[in-house]
């Protein structure tokens, strides 16, 4: 028997790990986007683990439109990650200072 | 036994979510991604969310992964440059990582979600299917999110295109309808000049 905590302190690590590799990694994008997608995981994990002590499919329904938005984002971020990367041959953060953000 | 696969997956997920933050090759990042996804698809089977856990393996591991390693080895990056601040930043990373998963820790720990408040559900009956169920669930309660989510993936294809598309051909190729109609004064020039004297 394993109770829920387990897995919502399991998901809550693994999202403290993924904001920890934005703050290290600040200035590769490719880590960024991989440090997200660990992130989505972390909250369907969750999701998942409430549906399943609930006795609620809505859930996994949740988890699935998550994991349809998920795939959406990474393929246009990284469709951006490739134009930026052939117009200025760089994906270092701290050179993408064109608007001056 | 269920204790003994809950574990080995868990510490299969942290360590190779470790890993992807902290490995140096980008390449090497996203396999590790790949086996936190395997692993937690491991996680989703066990609490018997099927569809979805296959779906996490073939789309996520099939699909946006591969599609990450295209471009990971497409880009040609200076990985050494990339990892500049890499020590700096990681007391705070590693401070903050620390602090809140303390405090997570203290909301979603066994006190508050315990065995005693939500007693974990009997197992389904060998006949159940959870993709059945999903499946219904999906095409009559959430049918118009479904159908949202049908165009959301559409015009992430489109934008996708759109971005990456390089204009027109810049390949020079032969233009046959102009090859056939050219005439001999585009190609040949006569020249007049007077013969040259034997010296």
């Amino acid at each position: 028997m394993i109770p829920l905590s387990n897995y919502l302190v399991l998901g809550a690590v693994l999202f403290c790990l993924s904001v920890a590799g934005m703050f290290i990694n600040r200035k590769n994008v490719i880590v960024l986007l991989m440090c997200v997608e660990l992130m989505l995981l972390a909250v369907n994990t969750n999701f998942i683990a409430f549906s399943h002590y609930l006795g609620d499919l809505t859930g996994q329904v949740f988890v699935f439109f998550i994991l349809t938005v998920a795939a959406a984002e990474s393929a246009i971020g990284l469709a951006i990650l490739v134009v930026v990367f052939r117009n200025r041959r760089t994906i270092n953060v701290a050179d993408l200072n064109a608007m001056k953000g | 036994m269920e204790q003994f696969i809950f574990w080995a997956f868990a510490a299969m997920l942290v360590f190779s979510a470790s890993m992807v933050i902290t490995v140096r090759n980008p390449v090497h990042a996203v396999l590790f991604l790949v086996v936190a996804f395997v692993a937690s698809s491991g996680l989703w089977l066990l609490l018997e969310a099927e569809f979805l856990a296959i779906a996490l393996v073939l789309v996520y591991v099939g699909a946006v992964m591969v599609l990450f390693l295209f471009v990971v080895m497409m880009l040609d990056i200076n990985v050494a440059k990339l990892r500049e601040g890499f020590i700096r930043y990681l007391p705070v990373g590693a401070t903050f990582a620390v602090a809140t998963i303390v405090a997570m820790g203290l909301v979603v720990g066994s006190r508050n979600f315990g065995l005693e408040r939500y007693a974990a559900p009997a197992r389904e009956a060998a006949d159940y299917n959870n993709t059945a169920e999903l499946g219904t669930l999906l095409y009559t309660r959430f049918l118009y999110p479904f159908e949202i989510a049908g165009l959301v993936l559409l015009v992430a294809i489109i934008a996708a295109i759109a971005l990456s598309i390089r204009g027109a051909r810049q390949i020079k190729t032969p233009k046959p309808e102009r090859q056939v109609e050219v005439r001999r004064e585009e190609r040949v020039r006569i020249v007049k000049m007077p013969a040259e004297k034997r010296t």
